[in-house]
Formats: structure tokens, C-alpha cells, sequence
């Protein structure tokens, strides 16, 4: 099965840990993309930078900004394929942001 | 026959359908052709022919309107009239699955395991029939849709996967506990069943023991609508036999090297039930459950068993260590220590205040009594 991993944390998590702390979760983050389950993982610029658009009557309306305003916000995505969630889930708490504060939400994903 | 249904279909819904489909065949056929020899098997045999029908026709309607199924690989095995795989174990860990919402998890139990209808379930849990049917399809859907594996959790998930399933266990059983017997027999059933299950985990057989020893006693903790405390409970209406059943439970955990919160508990609430109360022994085990657990409720009844061991002023200064302002059995207890060391105006006054957070008619009534009695 398809899994997205939806990865939250408060902006200013990962610079608050130490250089080594930080250079540690980088290579967690590699390591995870280049398993073979991973097929396809995207890291987000910071919430500041996200513009949300809707359509109303016809009218495009732009607000600066994410859609929800929480504090931890969408940091980065990573599909995998796993054979349960079980092991979805243990992949998830293999995601750095998960032990530092942050949140990763598992979701199936549609497969047509 | 339900497990092995939802492992074969991979659908719980389908399953109970298959399951109840199979019955009414039976209660047409059996009375002229006779009960088959493996009963069972035969239930679970016709269940899953019913079912593959049922999939083959909705295949083919789907085929019709060009839709695609996602086809059950389940379909292309040939069902087995002769062994039926004892699969209850895989259900009760899916059931109890940490993804679902905890009151998902169980009803769900009751239901697939218990077997108890879902207007039963629902009057249990004071909910509208409406309501828990609701509240069993999540549960259901998100099974599917999310890819809860139907299988007994790897060895390096099992022991959290067990807490899981134990603490559900517990739950209904507690549920059960505040006058609702039915949920606590059901609750026993459900520790039987996982400790023979799995034989080999201490803290199975230890919530078996602590469940069936409590029980034991459900007929003395009430006198009509009246609480009755440990100490005043009248013995003989001890069901002895199910104690019995519960010490044999703690001691197969104690050989088992169990030392977990629930065979504590199981300890502890046997020691209860000796003639004479070993009441050191029993705060030295409430000792070692907060470890366990860190929780002040528990060191208020280890507070309880120093008071009870002739220590009620060293009781009162543990118990006044604790944050509890909002329990009522922190009140209560405080009110109980100090009319035991003579102070009765604060008695009064704490049992006064476990008055007001009370909930319940019996409980106000007994506090209602005891501040009377001062």
C-alpha cells in the first residue's frame, strides 16, 4: 500500500537543536529517502513563504500566508510503499521532526 | 468463526454478513438433514461460499457498468472443509489496533469478539443504537482504508501491541465494574480467551487474575443501593470458587517471572481477599506499582494500606503530598484518616468536599452517612 507521510513542526525546531543534533537529523532524513520504500520525498520552504488561494464566485482571492494557522505547520511530505501500517507507522517514527517536537500524520493514499 | 471469516475475506462487514447468512442456512437445514459432524466447519464453509458468490455476482454487475473492484486475492484460494485455523488471536490485535480511537477499539472487541450486538454495546456505553453503529463503521472503514494488518504484531511490536489489547480488556471490564455486570463477565471471557491465547504472557494471565478476583466479590460491594467498603463487605457472598480461579491465574503469571502493573494489581487485590490482610505487604506492592505506573491514585492507596497497617498519621502526610484536589476518593480518603485520628471537624470538612465531586447516588450516600455518623 501507498502511504503519505505528512511531516509537522513548529518553524524554529530544527535550528534550535545543536550542530551536531541537526547534522545527525540531516542524515536520518537521507538515509530515509534513499530506502527503497521511499519513492518520493519533498521539503518544504518555511510556512512564512506560503500563499493560499480560493476560488469564490468566480473570484480568485490570494491571502499571504498557510491555510491553517497552528503552530506546527506542513514541513515536508514522503510517499512510501509498505506493506501494512504497521510498518508505515514505524517508518514514521523513524522521521527526525517526530523525536524533536513535530508530528508525522500517516495517510493512505488513493491508488486508482 | 468470525476471525476466520474477516482473514479470508479481509472485510469485517462482509464476514458478519457471510456469518449470519451461514446460520440462517443452518437453522433451515439442520433440522432435516441433521447436524454435520464438524458443525464448525461446516459454518465457516458455507460462510465462505456464500460470500465468494456474493463477490463473483457484485464482480460481474461491476464488470457490467465497466467499474473495476479491487479484486480480493482471497477469492482464488479453495476454502478448506477439514481444519479451521484457531485465528481469534489476529482479530483481537486488529480490534485493538492503536490506530483506531480507543471507544472504535472497543466496541469493536465486543462485537467481533464478544459477539454482543451492537444495540447491547450501545446500551453498555449509554449511547444511541444510532450512534454506536457509527461508531463501529469507522472502525471498520478505517481497517480497510488505512491497512491495519489482520496478524499477531512481530516480536519487536508486541509488547506495546499487548498493553493495547489489555488495557481494552480493562476497560470494558472496569466498565462493568460500576454495576454492570454483563460487561465484566464479558471482560473474563475476553482475559480467558487471550490468556490461552498466549500462555506465555504473565500480564495476560495477571489481568485474567485481577479481573476474575474482583469480580469474585461484585455481590458484597453493594448493599441494595449502598456502597460497601473492603473491610465491611460481608465474605460469604464471595463467589470462593472464582477467587480460587483468579489466585490459579496469578500464580501461573508469577512463574512466568510476571512483575508487571497487572499482576501487581492481581497480588495486591489477592491479598485482599485473605482472612487476615497482610496490609504491609500489600502497601509494599502498591510501593512498587507507582513505581510502575507513577501515579498519585496509586500512592493514595498505598496511603490507604499504610493507614490500615496501624500508620494513619504516616497515611495522612503521604496522602497530604499528593495533587488531587479534583478525586473524589483523595477527599474521601483524607476525611477517613483524620476521623480515624480523632480530628473531626476537618473530617468533616474534607468529607464535605468528596460529597461535592460525587456523581453517583450510592456514593453520596455513603459519604452523606459517614459525615452523619461523625
Amino acid at each position: 500500500m501507498r502511504y503519505a507521510l505528512l511531516i509537522y513542526n513548529e518553524p524554529g525546531q530544527v535550528e534550535a537543536l545543536s550542530d551536531a543534533d541537526r547534522e545527525e537529523a540531516y542524515a536520518e532524513y537521507q538515509v530515509l529517502a534513499d530506502d527503497a520504500r521511499c519513492v518520493g520525498a519533498t521539503q518544504l520552504h518555511p510556512a512564512e513563504t506560503a500563499t493560499s488561494v480560493r476560488v469564490v464566485g468566480g473570484r480568485t482571492l490570494v491571502t499571504d500566508g498557510p491555510f491553517a494557522d497552528t503552530k506546527e505547520v506542513l514541513g515536508g511530505i514522503c510517499m512510501i510503499e509498505a506493506a501494512d501500517l504497521d510498518e508505515a507507522l514505524e517508518i514514521a517514527a523513524r522521521v527526525p521532526a517526530a523525536r524533536v517536537g513535530g508530528v508525522v500524520e500517516v495517510r493512505p493514499v488513493v491508488q486508482r | 468463526m468470525l476471525a476466520s471469516l474477516v482473514r479470508f475475506l479481509g472485510d469485517f462487514d462482509r464476514a458478519e454478513d457471510a456469518a449470519q447468512e451461514a446460520f440462517a442456512i443452518a437453522a433451515r437445514r439442520w433440522p432435516e438433514s441433521g447436524v454435520p459432524t464438524n458443525p464448525g466447519a461446516w459454518l465457516v464453509t458455507t460462510a465462505r461460499n456464500r460470500a465468494i458468490d456474493r463477490i463473483r455476482r457484485e464482480r460481474t454487475l461491476a464488470e457490467k457498468i465497466h467499474l473495476l473492484l479491487p479484486e480480493p486475492d482471497a477469492v482464488m484460494e479453495e476454502p478448506d472443509d477439514t481444519v479451521i485455523k484457531d485465528e481469534r488471536l489476529e482479530l483481537i490485535f486488529t480490534c485493538c489496533h492503536p490506530a483506531l480511537a480507543l471507544e472504535g477499539q472497543v466496541a469493536l472487541t465486543l462485537r467481533a469478539l464478544g459477539g454482543l450486538e451492537t444495540a447491547e454495546i450501545a446500551r453498555a456505553f449509554l449511547v444511541s443504537e444510532e450512534t454506536m453503529k457509527r461508531r463501529l463503521s469507522r472502525a471498520k472503514n478505517k481497517i480497510k482504508a488505512t491497512g491495519i494488518p489482520f496478524a499477531v504484531p512481530a516480536a519487536h511490536r508486541l509488547p506495546d501491541r499487548l498493553d493495547a489489547v489489555l488495557a481494552v480488556i480493562y476497560l470494558i471490564y472496569n466498565e462493568g465494574y460500576r454495576g454492570r455486570v454483563d460487561l465484566g463477565a464479558e471482560a473474563i471471557h475476553l482475559g480467558r480467551m487471550l490468556a490461552a491465547l498466549m500462555p506465555g504472557e504473565p500480564e495476560a494471565h495477571g489481568l485474567l487474575a485481577l479481573m476474575t478476583i474482583h469480580h469474585a466479590r461484585r455481590r458484597a460491594r453493594f448493599s441494595g443501593e449502598d456502597l460497601v467498603l473492603l473491610d465491611d463487605q460481608d465474605r460469604s457472598l464471595w463467589d470462593m470458587g472464582q477467587i480460587e480461579e483468579g489466585r490459579a491465574a496469578l500464580d501461573r503469571a508469577l512463574a512466568l517471572g510476571g512483575r508487571g502493573s497487572y499482576v501487581v494489581q492481581a497480588a495486591i487485590a489477592s491479598l485482599q481477599t485473605r482472612e487476615r490482610v497482610d496490609w504491609p505487604q500489600v502497601a509494599e506492592l502498591y510501593g512498587r506499582l507507582a513505581e510502575l505506573t507513577g501515579s498519585p491514585v496509586v500512592e493514595l492507596n498505598r496511603a490507604v494500606a499504610l493507614a490500615q497497617a496501624g500508620d494513619p498519621g504516616g497515611a495522612l502526610r503521604a496522602v497530604d503530598r499528593l495533587d488531587l484536589d479534583g478525586y473524589l476518593y483523595f477527599h474521601s480518603t483524607r476525611a477517613e484518616l483524620l476521623r480515624r485520628l480523632g480530628r473531626d471537624d476537618a473530617a468533616r470538612a474534607a468529607y464535605g468536599r468528596a460529597l461535592e465531586l460525587a456523581t453517583t447516588t450510592p456514593e453520596r450516600r455513603f459519604l452523606t452517612r459517614r459525615i452523619e455518623e461523625l
